[in-house]
């Protein structure tokens, strides 16, 4: 596993699907609960700030829905990524992961940029129970983005050195798995926190 | 679907010496470290439960301090819980499952390694708090708002929030572990219908700790940032709710209890087949019943908050909830009955706790219908009852059957049996001391004990049951120094085990004892639910 040139194993097992696979949807589903709790104590808490500022007086849903824009083109672009290298084209794969990591960090900049502002109207971790709930939120997926981020990046290094080829490409895989799932978490915020305002 | 074997990724093996048990990534080797580790720690948390009986020994005792007794009694529920019972099932299921199961070690060695290291940091780390300005003082489900700097003013929760995250991504890693390595590297032939039980109660638990895990980061990261970053999570003055802490927790807390159960329950279903010389009653039931157990247990958080208030149609549910699993639980219990009826017995120590498990674990099941009944629930919620029945659930349960599981594997482990006849006196006095510790506690609970307080006045008349308790409590710690005892002498002189003392059923035994780094020279292949039966004993094949 650690030898990167090696050809990809295909190790039999008893399920026949790949021990790294199993455990990155395993692991995907235990952070569906971690993101259940957070989202269901945003929504809980919701309506229980005693003093403001007040989400509808400090959210910008269009700065926000251009970045959940640029999220969701990055979920693109990383299919795209993985198809080239299925296709044996790993220059495309590069460039295409390239461009994924680019838009996560669109993203990570667009959400420096909102929380900056919010700040500056007053709301933080500790004005009331809207900026408690929000920010934890909010930055535990931002947190998971920039993670994401870094993932790639590990897997770029890997290809430019030929470790990514046609016949072991599961670190693609891998990656696009959890990109995916950390792009899905944010439609379900954005939705909750941006669009379902009272 | 052959499993070949592969030379692990390491530079350099060292075979001998501390090195070795820092560089290993062998799953037999990480689990002799969680055992020693976790029963360290549990004669760690058995010193504060001394502590705690000595305070209470007598009326108006000052030995320990109010602030004193409030760390102690936390680090003794924490410790307990996170530190000695989780961490000792891993280290089982580390050691046994990949035997069980026919492989040469679990899917990922080195995040195996790295669950251990977690977990053993982790409560370095919360141990570190009493010589750092103060150990955690809000009791192990840690209530809002005593949790807050105005009432908790010493760092003490801080490290356990942070002990508590990182023993839990251990565990968290340690279940992504064992979840892959059941379901991927099983030997030819073992269906999942074939897998011996304690390895589908582990695959439960496993799943269990996934899905139930994130809640209780969640509201440790929200205390957290309550403490260290003002933000009013659980200030009821400033919007917050200390209620979100308790659904938060008790979401996690309550499967917790099926974390520390269940791999008890696997333990006793390997344990009474072999030692009645008959295969389990009823296969599928048992491990069907510990799937459904793993279900219904995310379904009845509630119940620990009767008391607070809910709405009477919140209550009716959450109480039916958590009495329906009686139903799978005594499933269990009328399984195992009948796997011992019209056995040939084998009279040995692993039996014998395993049956004392039995009968001490439907006393702590009986108690706990009644506590799932909302109206007993308001008039002993908080007091001594409470106490009583998780002790009996997680002492007369989990406690005993890890010393089944100890007198069991002991000599696949170490090559020596551990002494019998030292095993039985250590049955019967802890048998006696639990008894006589927990069984009061039912009564001073009715009696209107509360608990976590640090004394009480002569005139309620606790006195004499309080100090049964204390005499119950030493007479177990002398138990523990029996086993002490018998496991030094019988790690230096005990009889050698040979592969197969105790004449048994799974693939473990199989090989030698303790088994070679790979332990199989040829993965086996698997026909039945007891291979290694079925080989010794063709004719008498299931």
């Amino acid at each position: 596993m650690s030898d990167i040139t090696a050809p990809q194993e295909i190790e039999p097992t008893a399920l026949g699907v790949d021990n790294r696979k199993l455990a990155v949807w395993i692991f995907i589903a235990s952070e569906v609960m971690f993101f259940t709790g957070l989202i269901v104590t945003y929504i809980v808490m919701r309506g229980r700030s005693t003093t403001g500022p007040y989400p509808e007086e400090v959210l910008s849903v269009p700065l926000v829905a251009i970045n959940t824009f640029i999220l969701l083109s990055s979920s693109f672009t990383m299919v795209t990524a993985l198809s080239a290298i299925q296709r044996g084209d790993a220059r495309g794969m590069r460039r295409w992961l390239i461009a994924t990591a680019v838009l996560g960090l669109l993203f990570l900049s667009g959400q420096a940029i909102e929380f900056t502002t919010l700040f500056r109207d007053g709301a933080s971790l500790s004005s009331n129970m809207f900026g408690a709930t929000f920010f934890t939120l909010t930055g535990f997926h931002g947190m998971h983005v920039f993670v994401g981020v870094l993932w790639i990046g590990f897997v770029l290094a890997r290809a430019f050195r030929g470790g990514v080829t046609p016949d072991n490409h599961l670190a693609v895989e891998l990656v696009g798995l959890y990109w995916h799932f950390v792009d899905i978490v944010w439609i379900i915020i954005f939705t909750v926190v941006y669009l379902l305002r009272m | 679907m052959t499993t070949t074997a592969r030379a692990l990724p390491l530079a350099k093996r060292y075979d001998t010496g501390i090195l070795r048990w820092v560089t290993t990534v062998n799953h037999k080797d990480i689990g002799v470290l969680y055992l020693v580790t976790a029963f360290t720690f549990f004669l760690v948390g058995g010193i504060e439960s001394l502590l705690i009986r000595l305070q209470l020994g007598e009326p108006n005792n000052t030995l320990l301090s109010p602030e004193a007794y409030n760390q102690i009694f936390t680090m003794h529920g924490t410790t307990m819980i996170f530190l000695f019972v989780m961490p000792l099932m891993a280290g089982f299921g580390n050691y046994v499952v990949p035997l069980m199961i026919g492989a040469r070690d679990m899917a990922f060695p080195r995040l195996n390694a790295l669950s251990y290291w977690l977990f053993l940091f982790g409560g370095l780390l919360l141990y570190s708090s009493f010589l750092l300005g103060g150990a955690p003082d809000a009791g192990w489900f840690a209530y809002a708002p005593l949790t807050s700097t105005q009432y908790s003013p010493t760092h003490g929760m801080d490290f356990w929030v942070l002990g508590i995250l990182m023993t839990g991504v251990g565990s968290t890693v340690g279940s992504l572990n064992f979840v892959v390595t059941i379901l991927n590297l099983r030997a030819p032939g073992m269906k999942m219908t074939k897998m011996p039980m304690f390895v589908w109660q582990q695959l439960v638990t496993s799943f269990i700790i996934l899905f139930a895990l994130p809640s209780l980061t969640v509201a440790a990261t929200l205390l957290f940032l309550q403490r260290n970053f003002s933000a009013p999570f659980y200030l009821a003055p400033q919007g917050g709710d200390p209620l979100l802490w308790q659904h938060l927790f008790w979401f996690f807390g309550h499967p917790e209890v099926y974390i520390l159960i269940l791999p008890a329950f696997g333990i006793i279903s390997e344990v009474l087949p072999v030692f009645s010389r008959k295969p389990i009653f009823g296969y599928s039931a048992v491990a069907y019943s510990g799937v459904a157990i793993g279900f219904l247990g995310f379904t009845v958080w509630a119940h620990h908050m009767f008391a607070v208030g809910l709405n009477p149609i919140a209550d009716a549910i959450f109480s039916l909830d958590s009495m329906i699993i009686a139903i799978p639980t005594s499933v269990k219990i009328f399984n195992w009955i009948a796997t011992i009826w019209g056995g040939k017995i084998n009279f040995k120590a692993p039996f014998l706790f395993a049956v004392g498990f039995i009968a001490m674990f439907i006393i702590g099941g009986l108690s706990g219908v009644s506590l799932a009944t909302v109206p007993i629930d308001f008039q002993v919620e908080d007091t001594y009852y409470v106490v009583a029945h998780l002790h009996y659930v997680l002492f007369g349960g989990s406690v005993f059957a890890i010393f089944a599981g100890i007198y069991y594997w002991f000599p696949k482990i170490t090559g020596r049996l551990l002494s019998d006849r030292v095993g039985k006196l250590h049955f019967w006095i802890m048998f006696i001391g639990f008894n006589l510790t927990f069984f009061p506690m039912h009564i001073l609970g009715l009696l209107g004990m509360p608990r976590r307080i640090y004394t009480y006045g002569s005139q309620y008349g606790w006195d004499t049951l309080n100090l049964l308790e204390t005499i119950g409590a030493f007479i177990i710690a002398l138990s523990i120094l029996t086993f002490l005892w018998n496991l030094f002498t019988s790690l230096r002189g005990g009889e050698k085990a040979g592969n197969d003392p105790w004449d048994a059923h799974t693939l473990e035994w199989t090989t030698t004892s303790p088994p070679p780094a790979y332990n199989f020279a040829a993965i086996p292949t698997v026909h039945s639910r007891r291979p290694f039966w079925d080989q010794k004993y063709p004719h008498l094949a299931d």
